[in-house]
């Protein structure tokens, strides 16, 4: 198994953690004397730089937010001038402004860096033909695996998102041997390949990096059976680098993180607490070599725990468990705590019905209703009322067995519920609060 | 004897039916019968048509959900006494009906039946000559 970093991917944990305690020293001074927010903040806490001497002095450090990066928009939190930049890029904000980053020369090449990790993580090397089908722009997918393609040498098919007839076509006449997409279009071009008649003997798809949105291990399945291929979950956020924070390897056995770069925590997002090795808790990270943006203990929102064992690949990196979901996706339906992902899974786990789905939910003379619109199969579809309401009736027993909640239950019609190219949107939350 | 009858699942949506009719009405695919299984949620379309394989072929490149189902059909006069005759035979046999429908052309009446088996069902209601009929016939009516 390749492994493209050797030095630092399989490195002792005791020396990990001195690199890391030098790197987070040099961030600390970094931002204390070119970012004023930092600096107001650390002054607040009583820090100056010389209280930061080893990773284990990180606990002192105060939080940073979305709203943080929001509130000094656009380059309020840039630790370098304006002429050190050489790229931005920007993720759509859920609340009006967009979140900016800005990356200095190092920071793109430690970027390609991450991103070369992570597609030899993935098997890939410069033999291969990667298609990404992630989109170019703002967004930080398309290019981040780009660049990491450059670097192994790989044949990068720069294709971008959307026009699945033209995805095929590339595939199929290139013969794309990685594909990089989010999980939900990958199970799109799964369907859409079925659907063309090309055999998939003709095509030589052999791996997929996938990543920018949840999936659970029932969608891996079924695009790992349709596709042929080994799906890894790559796990990233625009604030901390973009894709390339985190990636799964062969093993398939959670994601190391590239934590000589991104150092993470768990901490009880209520009281802020770290919380001990192995908890579940929210995912903080602080970039340690960052130059453009360097974020100081940056919450995630993402739910996961850490396991800091040797992985069987070799590597000493820690690994994170797949993102059991968000912290703030988390639905309060009639003071019940909900994850979209916890009806996946009970979807997945069905095989008359399709993993396409919507959630509506609302709020009705005071009470949140919650309805869940599927697509019914075509090949299970009979002409019997009796057969199709045991099977709503069905998915609703097992929906309030795993949720614990009364969730109604609609069954549309084949193809009705749009397929996402980018992030699928499946919560549509109606209440007003 | 067994007749290729066409399903489709339809959500309550309005103008849903249209569109179904629509696409056969402009291929000129004849509808001999039609029934419609409504529940509050959704509702199942199902008609015997003169090409099946066609109709169902088309109604697909629509994004329909559609399946062919095999049901039986009976000719018997105008009244009661005779729809309730073709189903004693079945019960008698112990042959459930899924579901039926009837539409009268003046002095006789069609019945289409969908049984849970209905090669006995074909067998029992001929020996109590009844009077069958094929797929073919339907579509001269």
């Amino acid at each position: 198994m390749e492994i493209w970093n050797r030095h630092f991917e399989c490195m002792e944990r005791d020396e990990l953690r001195r690199v890391q305690g030098e790197r987070l020293r040099e961030t600390v001074e970094r931002v204390y004397f070119n970012v004023p927010y930092y600096r107001h903040r650390m002054q607040e806490a009583g820090l100056g730089p010389e209280n930061i001497l080893s990773i284990e002095d990180i606990v002192k450090l105060p939080f940073t937010t979305k709203s943080d990066l929001r509130d000094t928009y656009p380059f309020g939190m840039f630790a370098v001038p304006m002429s050190e930049i050489v790229r931005l890029h920007a993720s759509s904000g859920t609340t009006g402004k967009p979140t900016v980053v800005g990356y200095s020369r190092n920071d793109i090449s430690t970027w390609s860096e991450v991103m070369a990790r992570t597609l030899t993580c993935a098997g890939a090397n410069r033999n291969d033909f990667i298609q990404i089908a992630y989109g170019y722009g703002l967004f930080t997918g398309g290019l981040g695996l780009h660049y990491g393609g450059e670097k192994i040498g790989a044949s990068v098919i720069p294709v971008s998102g959307g026009n699945t007839n033209r995805q095929l076509q590339l595939m199929h006449d290139f013969g794309t041997t990685v594909l990089a997409c989010t999980p939900s279009y990958a199970l799109y071009l799964a369907e859409a390949i079925e659907e063309s008649g090309i055999n998939r003997d003709e095509l030589r798809l052999k791996a997929g990096v996938f990543g920018a949105e949840p999936w659970t291990e029932n969608m891996r399945r079924e695009i790992e059976q349709k596709l042929k291929i080994k799906a890894i979950d790559i796990y990233g956020l625009s604030e901390v680098i973009g894709p390339g924070v985190a990636s799964e390897c062969t093993e398939q056995n959670g994601l190391h993180i590239n934590e000589d770069h991104f150092f993470p925590e768990i901490i009880d997002p209520e009281t802020l607490q770290v919380l001990p090795e192995g908890s579940l808790g929210e995912l903080v990270f602080t970039t340690i070599t960052k130059e453009g943006l360097p974020l100081i203990r940056y919450r995630t929102r993402d739910l996961t725990r850490l396991h800091y064992e040797k992985c069987s690949c070799g590597r000493t990196l820690v690994r994170m468990d797949k993102c059991l979901g968000r912290s703030d996706d988390m639905l309060i339906i009639r003071g019940v705590n909900l994850f979209p992902s916890q009806i996946e899974t009970v979807l997945l786990e069905m095989s008359e019905i399709k993993p396409h789905y919507r959630i509506i939910v609302d709020r009705v003379n005071n009470l949140d209703t919650l309805e869940l619109q599927v697509e019914v199969d075509e090949e299970f579809f009979q002409d019997k009322i009796s057969q199709l309401q045991s099977l709503s009736g069905k998915l609703r027993d097992n929906l309030e067995s795993a949720t614990g909640l009364g969730i109604k239950v609609t069954l549309v019609e084949p193809k009705t519920i749009e397929r996402s190219e980018g992030k699928a949107i499946r919560v549509i939350d109606n209440r007003k609060f | 004897m067994i007749i290729h009858q066409l399903s489709v699942f339809l959500e309550n949506k309005s103008g849903r039916l249209t569109e179904v009719l629509d696409v056969l009405g402009r291929e000129n695919i004849r509808i001999t019968a039609l029934s419609v299984a409504d529940t509050t949620e959704f509702g199942i379309l199902r008609i015997i048509v003169s090409d099946p394989e066609k109709a169902k072929t088309l109604l697909k490149e629509q994004m329909f959900t559609v399946n062919i189902t095999e049901v039986i059909s009976v000719m018997a006069p105008d009244e009661a006494k005779y729809y309730a005759k073709v189903l004693k035979i079945l019960s008698d046999i112990d042959i459930s009906v899924e579901y039926t429908y009837a539409f009268s052309t003046g002095k006789k009446s069609v019945i289409v039946l969908r049984c849970s088996n209905n090669e006995k069902a074909i067998e029992a209601l001929k020996a109590h000559e009844m009077e069958l009929l094929k797929a073919s016939d339907l579509y001269r009516i």
